[in-house]
């Protein structure tokens, strides 16, 4: 069997390979496990950047130029550098606006103009399709090449296959692969997982593939780099390759060739796809900078080793220099190897064509196609979901037709390299539209139309047009002699400039006319009200404060249910409510199918219509349905003016929401504790109600007794009025002492602070409770320094301290053996007084509590009448006191060896 | 948000070193018919230029503590 049926099987089973891949990161996708949001998988996507022409033209170019080939992957490594806030950027307005493409993008950034979207796609048509066209002559000469060599090689030959023409195979393939993956939604600004691993997948192979030639090369072939390039320098004819001489054009050729690469590595319609559209997490590009510069580095390092080792072995047999990459394993006896290398080289091919393709049938549908179509049928109010994603389908077989009708027409007269520079140069004129429009809000429509469209002209001329000459397409008089004669218009020498090669000169001239007319248009010329506010946009997408008038634009009137019919119309009815219900439902709205829409609700329905169908379409959809005047320049820059004032408002409101919201949470403070409060006063009254009643029932008791037993002794009457009279007693303390609790705690006790010798308010203090301790018997020391102890403090409160601590100790001090103990304290703390008796001490658990309201240690009462001793309240009053003077207070005992208690108060109150 | 600010300025720089780097005048000292390291010497330049650049844009863009996701 001949390699002309093994080859085109292996391919064939190579691509069903690539459906596979495709179908399973789809069906990974809809279980909602995504494989490509991953660095990793972006970075190799980004590397469809590698095509053919990287894979087998570069070592054609290096074989003659030596590094000349470099400046193409030199560029994207410098704009790499770049992404972190350029694509960032170019990411964000994207996902804000909906953007498909770089023509929706320019369209888009220049008041959503129709005219400049079709533009950019139309040159990217003309600038482009030679760089399909170049992807399937590499396949198809691969292929051809690969089969002659390996029947010649093996002395084979076998009947030709009935396919004759592998190409057109190829783009049918790549169609439908494109098909199936490229449009699956109606909303060109989902992303197509499947199509995105499958290009990952590819960016593998082809980069394994040719590192593996490169490695068998260098080190099967010879000995290494040392000894390949040691034999090159040797040879006089590549002698000159190691440096600059051999490269046409020299340093400025290299410069320009680095510049219009940086630019294309984010401008060409499949970079745009895959970096832009196809973008799952702007954070990705955090690892793509510097991972597909490593990538292409890898991819680079074996090139022109490859294109020496070819020099050396194969030079003299005529070859295209092109194909060394697919012959030196043959040559090398490594059959197998070669089958992996044509592989390689067929997945950078078809991961270029699939890519380009789906970009391109985004932006010629959305932006050619529809306007054209919404123009006759905007009338109409028919269903056109199911239409769109057909032309979208029916635009890639059209454009991967006229691929293939390209690369048969141009046919044999191009060498790889030459193509792909005129695409470059092609697309680095959208760079100053874009780069110099997310910068600089003042670039007016007119601009930037004014400037791609004389970039073009220049373009085609000095390029394109030269390229025909050279294919002899046109007269070769037009390149020697320039177009009707005319010299100073020669496509290589324009206005007699002959100091650069034919690159530089055509990259000067045609980028220095697109940006001259663009900044010189743009100076002189008005902005409309979408203009402006979509450059505003633009510019500040990241700036959420200075964002936003979108809605404004929209002034006229159109009702919900208009709105969605619209929406519906495009999406498909399901698809819209979905839409609608969700949008409403997070912006907690509810509206009458035949209420107005508000504005915003207009701007969401057009950003969602251009994501099916472009910015420019989408605008003129919805103007279509929205009755009213638009406002003018003046309206909206009044707005805009308001807005700024609304937003200055809703910070100011901000502020004071946070304001309120303080202010509450201290008002339910307060609340809380006013409850707590209000819950302590009813325990008190009820508790200060009970203590009352406790003496008022035994006086009353008492009293009753006395009255009706007249003939009751004399000594029991005697104890019964004392009683009486001892109960009547407490009660009067009792009420005083309440009053003056709820008197400090109410804050309405007067204090008098002066300064006072705590010597001698604890001497009044004792003189004062002398007779209790005469009464009891009961001993009382008394131990102080020799010098006043000064404090700031009112003095009558610290006397009442201290006689509450006094007749405290001595109540429960035992008559006769009772002895009680007074220490006035000054230490580094403050001052002090402790009060230590030897009476039966307090329960290590009711330390804490004796100080509390109304609370009544079990052993205080008066053993002979059985009624208690104390009032509980005595010691929370010396408590409040203690701790108005910021002092504190406490009592430290063991049961049986008697209580201490103590206060310390801080020296001086004013200090 | 300064050192998202500094890491800019930093990719900034980076860059048009880069671009100086490769470029005339920079690049001519290197263009010579000589071996170093049994590499042609503008050879090794650009590669070696190359993998510094892919290393120091790898550094500036270590995950800062500000960073999200």
């Amino acid at each position: 069997m001949s390699w002309q049926w093994i080859v085109p099987l292996i391919s064939i089973a190579y691509l069903g390979l690539l459906f596979a891949v495709a179908y399973h990161a789809d069906r990974q996708a809809a279980r909602g496990r995504s494989l490509v949001n991953n660095p990793t998988i972006y970075t190799l996507s980004i590397a469809v950047y590698c095509t053919s022409w990287t894979y087998y033209g570069s070592v054609g170019r290096a074989a003659e130029t030596g590094i000349g080939f470099l400046p193409i992957f030199l560029g994207p490594t410098l704009m790499a550098a770049l992404w972190w806030f350029l694509l960032h950027k170019i990411i964000a307005i994207s996902k804000v606006n909906h953007i498909t493409s770089i023509a929706d993008f320019i369209a888009s950034r220049y008041g959503k103009s129709p005219m400049l979207g079709g533009m950019v796609t139309l040159f990217v048509v003309i600038g482009v399709l030679p760089y399909i066209a170049l992807q399937l002559k590499a396949v198809a000469v691969s292929l051809d090449v690969l089969v002659h060599h390996l029947d010649d090689f093996l002395s084979m030959k076998g009947p030709a296959a009935p396919w004759g023409d592998t190409a057109l195979y190829v783009a049918m393939i790549l169609a439908l692969f494109s098909i199936l993956f490229g449009t699956r939604h109606l909303d060109a600004s989902e992303r197509h997982e499947g199509m995105v691993t499958a290009i990952a997948f590819e960016s593998i192979v082809k980069l394994g593939a040719f590192l593996f030639v490169g490695l068998f090369v260098t080190f099967g072939m010879f000995d290494g780099f040392g000894d390949l390039f040691g034999r090159a320098l040797a040879d006089p004819a590549l002698h000159r390759l190691m440096t600059f001489e051999a490269i046409p054009g020299g340093y400025v050729a290299w410069f320009s060739m680095t510049l219009i690469a940086m630019m294309a590595v984010l401008f060409l319609p499949r970079q745009f796809q895959v970096l832009v559209v196809e973008n799952v997490n702007p954070s990705h590009i955090r690892q793509a900078s510097w991972l597909f510069p490593l990538y292409l580095l890898a991819f680079n390092l074996f090139v022109l080793p490859i294109a020496m080792a070819g020099r050396l072995l194969l030079s003299g047999q005529g070859m295209d220099p092109d194909t060394y990459v697919l012959i030196l394993p043959i040559q090398g006896n490594q059959v197998w190897l070669s089958l992996f290398v044509y592989l390689g080289g067929l997945s950078a091919a078809t991961s270029m064509v699939i890519v380009e393709v789906i970009a391109m049938s985004t932006m010629v549908s959305n932006d050619l196609v529809l306007p054209l179509l919404l123009k006759f049928r905007a009338a109409f109010r028919d269903d056109l979901s199911g239409i769109i994603l057909t032309i979208r389908r029916g635009i890639i077989i059209v454009l991967m037709l006229l691929g293939y009708l390209y690369f048969r027409l141009i046919g044999e007269s191009h060498t790889l390299v030459s193509i792909g520079i005129i695409s470059f140069a092609a697309v680095a004129q959208f760079a100053p539209a874009i780069l110099i429009g997310i910068y600089w809000q003042g670039v007016s429509r007119r601009g930037a139309m004014g400037g791609l469209v004389s970039g073009f002209i220049v373009w085609s001329h000095t390029l394109l047009f030269a390229s025909f000459a050279k294919s002899g397409w046109i007269a070769e008089s037009f390149l020697t002699h320039g177009p009707w004669g005319i010299a100073w218009l020669k496509p290589q020498a324009l206005f007699g400039l002959t100091v650069f090669d034919p690159l530089t000169h055509s990259v000067f001239w045609s980028l220095l006319t697109n940006i001259g007319v663009l900044v010189a248009i743009s100076l002189f010329d008005r902005q409309t009200a979408v203009e402006q506010i979509q450059a505003l946009n633009f510019v500040n997408v990241f700036d959420k404060g200075a964002r936003g008038g979108n809605e404004y634009l929209w002034s006229g009137f159109v009702s919900v249910a208009e709105l969605k019919r619209l929406l519906s119309r495009f999406i498909g009815p399901a698809q819209a409510e979905i839409d609608f219900a969700n949008y409403l439902q997070h912006r907690l709205l509810k509206l009458d199918e035949q209420a107005q829409a508000p504005a915003h609700l207009v701007a969401f329905a057009e950003k969602r219509l251009t994501g099916a169908i472009g910015s420019a379409s989408a605008r003129v959809m919805v103007s279509s349905v929205v009755t009213g005047e638009e406002l003018d320049l003046h309206g909206v820059m009044r707005i805009l003016d308001e807005t700024s004032q609304v937003i200055e408002y809703s910070q100011r409101l901000e502020l004071k929401s946070r304001q309120l919201e303080a202010a509450t949470r201290q008002l339910q403070e307060v609340n809380e504790r006013l409850q707590e409060l209000d819950r302590l006063k009813d325990e008190f009254i009820s508790t200060v109600s009970h203590e009352l009643r406790t003496p008022l029932t035994s006086i009353r008791a008492f009293s009753e007794i006395l009255r009706d037993n007249e003939e009751m002794e004399l000594v029991d009457r005697r104890r019964f009025t004392e009683i009486i009279i001892k109960e009547a007693e407490r009660l009067t303390r009792l009420v005083n002492q309440i009053l003056d609790l709820a008197k400090i705690e109410s804050g309405k006790m007067e204090w008098h602070l002066a300064q006072v010798d705590l010597g001698e308010i604890a001497r009044d203090a004792i003189d004062a409770t002398h007779q209790l301790f005469e009464n009891k018997a009961v001993r009382l020391r008394y131990h102080a320094p020799a010098y006043p102890v000064m404090l700031n403090a009112d003095r009558d409160k610290i006397i009442q301290v201290v006689i509450n601590l006094l007749s405290n100790a001595v109540k429960f001090c035992e008559s006769s053996v009772g002895a009680v103990e007074v220490h006035l304290r000054q230490t580094s703390e403050g001052v002090g007084v402790e009060v230590v008796d030897n009476g039966p001490g307090i329960p290590r658990d009711e330390l804490e509590k004796v100080f509390e309201k109304f609370h009544q240690v079990d052993q205080a009462r008066d053993e002979t009448m059985d009624v208690p001793l104390g009032t509980g309240l005595g010691l929370t009053i010396c408590q409040r006191i203690i701790e108005r003077h910021r002092g504190r207070i406490w009592v430290e005992s063991e049961l049986g060896e008697g209580a201490t208690f103590k206060f310390l108060l801080p020296g001086d109150l004013n200090e | 948000m300064p050192m998202m600010k500094r890491r800019k300025e930093r990719l900034l720089v980076l860059a048009v070193f880069g671009a100086l780097a490769i470029n005339y005048p920079l690049i001519a000292l290197f263009s010579r018919d000589r071996m170093l390291l049994g590499v042609p010497v503008l050879w090794l330049y650009l590669f070696l230029f190359w993998l510094g650049f892919v290393v120091s844009i790898a550094l500036i863009m270590r995950r800062l503590p500000l960073d999200k996701g």
